[in-house]
């Protein structure tokens, strides 16, 4: 880091997620930490030999964090690889990716955490955390060694793709993580309710001749799962810290929303997917809207965005699955689960932006900040000292999405062809410029 | 010798959704005219005099294929049936793949059914040949739904008004899809008629009434279709048992009672007697069973004349 000039973003919107303004202004960074921030950041107070970076009115904050990508190593490469993620990352303005478990083989020893995280500092352009099994496998039988993994390096623990069935695993794999106080992230889903389902239940899956998954089928897991945190609470100690990896739905939202009234220690996180598309986009059997859980109607998506805008979601991430050609173009009940998003997240959130349902500091908080907190990282906030992880963008700038020009592996995104705004000019990691 | 409207303006027939009421009334009185043929000793057209049709089917089907076949062959064209036990399909290949291999063949038609709902759209957009739906997972089945239409038309003189109820299996059934979408839009009063276990989600919003039994079901219906009941899915999963449904769903001359009294009883085939239709009904005066079959090859013929007028001549 030493031998990096220091850094200079003037002339810049600078949003403060913390308190979701906009000031004019600059960020000045050396070190890969930041220095300074604000109105006081100009051109001529940073020092001659600063590389300045005039913004022209961009903005520039926090590096976005994701908290749910498939980084396809090990096991997958065929699909991503930590070098393509990366660079999908790094055009898409997210500074650090937390890995989902379900490689192959899974994620559930010390030596596959050492693994990824030497392939990432080898490979990676942003910061690449591991999040870990829950359950040898990720079978749902046995808890991981969370004590041993969170050692090697292990960010969170999640069962990625699969839900926990179990009640009793899930509540001893809840009541261990406590004690250690990491943090668990889970997919709420019984598997036995959604079985054969490939879309959201409803009339427009019937008229397909597709078969539903219910949302109940979420929200009876995440009701089981919050009585569960409940029973992890002690007069000695903090319950166990809960993340829902994916809520898709009202009914979801009002289970996470008592949990928040009781005093739980739960957060809920939202794909940009289920935010900005609905299951109508599936229309003629297009299997890159394929993805699990699945897309669900406009009412149930207006009410996510709604969510979003109240803080009631904490975190928004790009459930980022990539499937390779093979794996799309087969009969919607027979193509594989899943789409890319790290490069399209921020444009697409900005979505609601312009439409004017939810603040820019209530997108980019859920982007930055709100993960940062819940991962107990230092990144993702705009303070002295915190890493040098930034971006600047044009919230404005209109583009067209072209699935071929993504950097990811795979191609399959939901956004082909769609017109959105918000390009991003620089990303930097640690003060240095790895992208935009 | 028909004053009617030919023309029909798709590419493809890969379901009921998407015609309009003159596409469908053009294909149906198309289809009377190809009764008319059928029945003669020379039943030989030349209208798809040297286009090939291929006859893709993925499922196993006797009397859909055989239909298909006689149909293609009766206006002159050349048919080739392939079936997934005998193709490469079963050696890996990708339904795409299968798709461009067999447009390479040149087909000027290709008649598709596949297990998995919208399997036929995604073969459509990779062939540049009309293709026809023969029959697609739980989604359509057109050429059925227009036989329907015409028999009933035929016996009834009219289709306008009539109360049809469709019972059994509705979830799994494309050919409830098709004729719910085609009876309604010919402005029948359509019903469904079974245990919630095998309705659709959502079915009430999709223009139909819900009756859960079969008293209230066919109260006053001119016409009861009874559809096929798949053996495998009735051990306890979507109901208790055969003996349990036949009780309830099953049509008997006790339960035809409830319908009006010159009701038609349809089935699109092949019957599990004594399970969704008693023997008495099936092969009883008021059954049409047997007529479907005729009309299904009318239809077929009307369908593949009408794609057959916007390909390219020459």
């Amino acid at each position: 880091m030493t031998n990096l000039r220091p850094t200079a973003f003037v002339n810049a919107r600078v949003l403060d997620p913390a308190s979701g303004r906009l000031e004019n202004g600059g960020v000045f960074v050396d070190e890969g930490a930041i220095v300074e921030f604000g109105a006081k950041v100009t051109q001529t107070n940073v020092g001659a030999r600063t590389h300045i970076i005039d913004c022209g009115g961009d903005v520039v904050s926090p590096g976005l964090i994701d908290m749910r990508a498939f980084v396809g190593e090990p096991g997958a490469t065929h699909r991503e690889t930590i070098a393509s993620a990366s660079a999908a990352a790094a055009a898409g303005g997210i500074t650090t990716i937390i890995a989902t478990p379900d490689a192959n083989p899974p994620v559930d020893g010390a030596a596959a955490i050492d693994y990824l995280l030497r392939r990432a500092s080898e490979k990676s352009l942003v910061r690449l955390l591991p999040s870990a099994a829950l359950t040898k496998g990720l079978a749902g039988h046995e808890i991981a060694e969370i004590g041993l993994l969170r050692e090697a390096g292990a960010v969170a623990f999640s069962n990625g793709m699969r839900s926990v069935a179990s009640a009793q695993v899930m509540r001893r794999a809840l009541t261990y993580a406590r004690d250690f106080g990491v943090l668990v992230i889970h997919l709420a889903e019984d598997a036995e309710l959604a079985s054969a389902g490939v879309m959201n239940e409803g009339e427009f899956a019937s008229r397909l001749g597709l078969p539903g998954v219910p949302m109940e089928a979420e929200s009876i897991m995440l009701d089981r799962d919050m009585r569960l945190v409940r029973l992890t609470l002690g007069e000695d100690a903090n319950g166990a810290r809960y993340h829902a990896a994916l809520v898709t739905c009202k009914m979801s939202l009002d289970v996470i929303a008592e949990a928040k009234v009781a005093g739980l220690p739960v957060t809920c996180g939202v794909s940009i997917n289920h935010l900005t598309l609905n299951e109508t986009d599936v229309g003629d059997y297009r299997t890159y809207l394929k993805i699990a859980p699945p897309l669900r109607s406009e009412t149930e998506r207006l009410s996510l965005v709604e969510a979003l805008a109240s803080g009631l979601i904490d975190v928004i991430c790009s459930d980022h699955n990539p499937q390779d050609f093979e794996a799309k173009r087969v009969p919607f009940s027979e193509a594989e689960y899943g789409a890319v998003g790290l490069e399209t997240m921020l444009a697409a959130g900005l979505r609601l932006v312009h439409s004017g349902q939810v603040s820019l500091g209530r997108l980019i908080g859920a982007m930055t900040l709100r993960p940062a907190e819940i991962l107990g990282l230092p990144q993702g906030r705009l303070a002295k000292g915190a890493p040098a992880d930034l971006i600047r963008f044009d919230p404005d700038e209109p583009f067209v999405v072209d699935a071929d020009k993504l950097h990811s592996r795979s191609k399959n995104t939901p956004f082909d062809g769609a017109r959105l705004e918000g390009v991003v000019k620089t990303t930097m990691v640690a003060g240095a410029i790895v992208g935009g | 010798m028909s004053a009617h409207r030919t023309h029909f303006p798709h590419q493809h027939l890969l379901g009921i959704a998407g015609l309009s009421r003159p596409d469908i009334e053009a294909l149906l009185d198309m289809a009377e005219d190809a009764v008319e043929v059928s029945r003669r000793v020379d039943k030989k057209r030349s209208i798809l005099s040297g286009r090939t049709q291929i006859n893709l089917f993925f499922e196993a089907s006797t009397r859909t294929q055989a239909s298909f076949e006689l149909a293609g062959k009766r206006l002159g064209a050349d048919v080739m049936n392939m079936s997934v036990a005998t193709s490469s399909v079963s050696k890996g290949e990708t339904l795409i793949d299968t798709a461009v291999t067999l447009n390479a063949m040149r087909p000027d038609v290709i008649v598709v059914r596949h297990q998995h709902s919208g399997a036929v759209h995604l073969l459509a957009r990779k062939v540049s040949c009309c293709v026809v739906n023969a029959g697609d997972g739980s989604h359509e089945h057109p050429t059925q739904a227009l036989l329907d239409a015409l028999t009933i038309r035929r016996n009834k003189g009219r289709i306008e008004g009539l109360v049809v109820a469709i019972c059994g299996d509705v979830l799994h059934s494309r050919v409830a899809r098709s004729n719910m979408i085609l009876l309604a839009q010919l402005g029948a009063r359509v019903r469904v008629v079974g245990p919630s276990t095998l309705l659709p989600p959502g079915v009430e919003r999709m223009g139909v009434e819900v009756h859960r039994t079969m008293e209230s079901g066919l109260r006053d219906a001119d016409i009861v279709m009874m559809l096929r009941l798949q053996r495998e899915r009735m051990n306890g999963a979507f109901v208790p048992s055969l003996k349990e449904f036949a009780r309830f769903y099953g049509l008997d001359e006790e339960k035809l009672k409830w319908a009006k009294p010159d009701a038609l009883v349809m089935h699109p085939g092949p019957m599990n007697r004594g399970v969704e239709i008693d023997s008495a009904v099936a092969d009883g005066p008021r059954s049409l069973v047997t007529e479907q079959v005729e009309m299904g090859v009318a239809v077929r013929m009307a369908v593949l004349e009408a794609l057959a007028q916007n390909l390219q001549q020459g």
